[in-house]
């Protein structure tokens, strides 16, 4: 097995740098605090729950928002636990979502216990085999400017895995009332008459 | 006189809802049938139940309105994501038909569907049972008023008496 080089809060960093008008959803864990290192944002919808749903809430945003980007950040396990959602937006086929996963193969948040895959199961395979229309393995520094232009500006659906150190980092938190966390992501997002909808 | 199914999409369309996440049901064949012809619904058809709850709470914060359409069955497979809704007072509309209940001759359905109405109590929905086919379309159009007005989880129970399905011959000739 290659030995993970990227570390995770700086490519998380990196591909939230300039994210115009990019809707965010991060999945439970590292992911939450990982864009929260970046900068938190009312249009960043970090999960403190919902594990394995992520993508998920990604696809319904992004078939409700047409017109704008929408970027799924996640961990390896919170993906492992819903692979049928890739699936079901391979069959969706939204032009304007990406999943992209932070992959240490490691359960972070629970003592570090190897997911799958850590023994070799290749997400990147199964999202294309899914039908997403672009699914890549990233593993070099080199890789990840194209990722960021690929996140805003290839038809989708893509995905892309990262293979990232296993690290321990200090936590960065977001909000975490969940009520806050959806009512300034609307209001980010749709004004202030949201809540008349 | 319209079928309950045809009053039913109706009254999600007057409700607003345009995406729909089901996994299929004998008793919801004619109203997944309606949303796929629909070109101003989003119909999404799912692996298992629980991706609902996460692509109906997408379509919330991206301003848009879901209904979710299951089997009583595929209610278990919700529960943990049902925690999400709650504490995030994401609206819900569920529309369940129940299995399990009046007439069933499977017994693996009944734990399930005893257990619905119990379990969708406990992580905090609202449950509604609509037991006649006149009773579903106002059911779940107050039930979509408690959802979207009100941020409220709210799942409306179709009995099986309604569904009438007698036996496996029966269900596979639907």
């Amino acid at each position: 097995m290659m030995k993970a080089t990227l570390r995770r809060r700086e490519v998380v960093s990196f591909l939230l740098n300039e994210r115009k008008d990019l809707l965010v959803v991060a999945g439970l864990g590292s992911t939450a605090w990982d864009i929260t290192a970046a900068g938190d944002s009312p249009l960043s919808f970090p999960m403190w729950g919902a594990m394995g749903n992520a993508a998920m809430f990604g696809l319904g945003l992004a078939l409700a928002q047409p017109k704008r980007r929408v970027l799924v950040i996640t961990g390896d396990g919170e993906m492992l636990m819903g692979l049928g959602s890739l699936a079901t937006i391979g069959v969706q086929q939204p032009r304007n979502l990406s999943v992209v996963v932070i992959d240490n193969e490691r359960y972070g948040e629970t003592g570090m216990q190897a997911t799958h895959t850590s023994a070799g199961v290749n997400l990147a395979k199964v999202a294309a085999a899914c039908g997403f229309r672009s699914a890549r393995l990233v593993r070099d520094g080199s890789q990840l400017k194209a990722l960021r232009t690929a996140i805003h500006a290839a038809r989708g659906p893509f995905f892309a895995q990262v293979k990232v150190r296993a690290e321990k980092l200090p936590l960065v938190l977001p909000p975490r009332d969940g009520g806050i966390l959806k009512t300034r992501f609307r209001k980010a997002l749709l004004g202030n008459s949201s809540d008349l909808d | 006189m319209k079928s309950w199914p045809e009053q039913l999409y109706g009254t999600l369309k007057d409700a607003g809802v345009r995406q729909v996440g089901y996994v299929p049901d004998a008793g919801h064949k004619q109203l997944i049938e309606l949303c796929l012809a629909d070109k101003e619904m989003r119909a999404v058809v799912l692996s298992t139940e629980e991706e609902g709850i996460g692509l109906a709470a997408g379509a919330w914060l991206g301003g848009v309105r879901g209904a979710l359409l299951m089997q009583s069955s595929g209610v278990g497979n919700c529960i943990n994501q049902l925690g999400t809704v709650r504490e995030c007072r994401f609206p819900l509309l569920m529309v369940v038909t129940m299995r399990g209940q009046v007439g069933e001759f499977n017994p693996w359905q009944v734990p399930m569907g005893q257990a619905t109405p119990l379990v969708l109590a406990a992580m905090g929905v609202v449950v509604k049972e609509a037991n006649s086919a006149e009773a579903i379309a106002p059911t779940v159009d107050a039930a979509a008023r408690l959802a979207f007005g009100s941020y409220q989880a709210v799942a409306v129970l179709i009995s099986q008496a309604v569904i009438g399905i007698k036996s496996f011959q029966d269900q596979a000739s639907r």
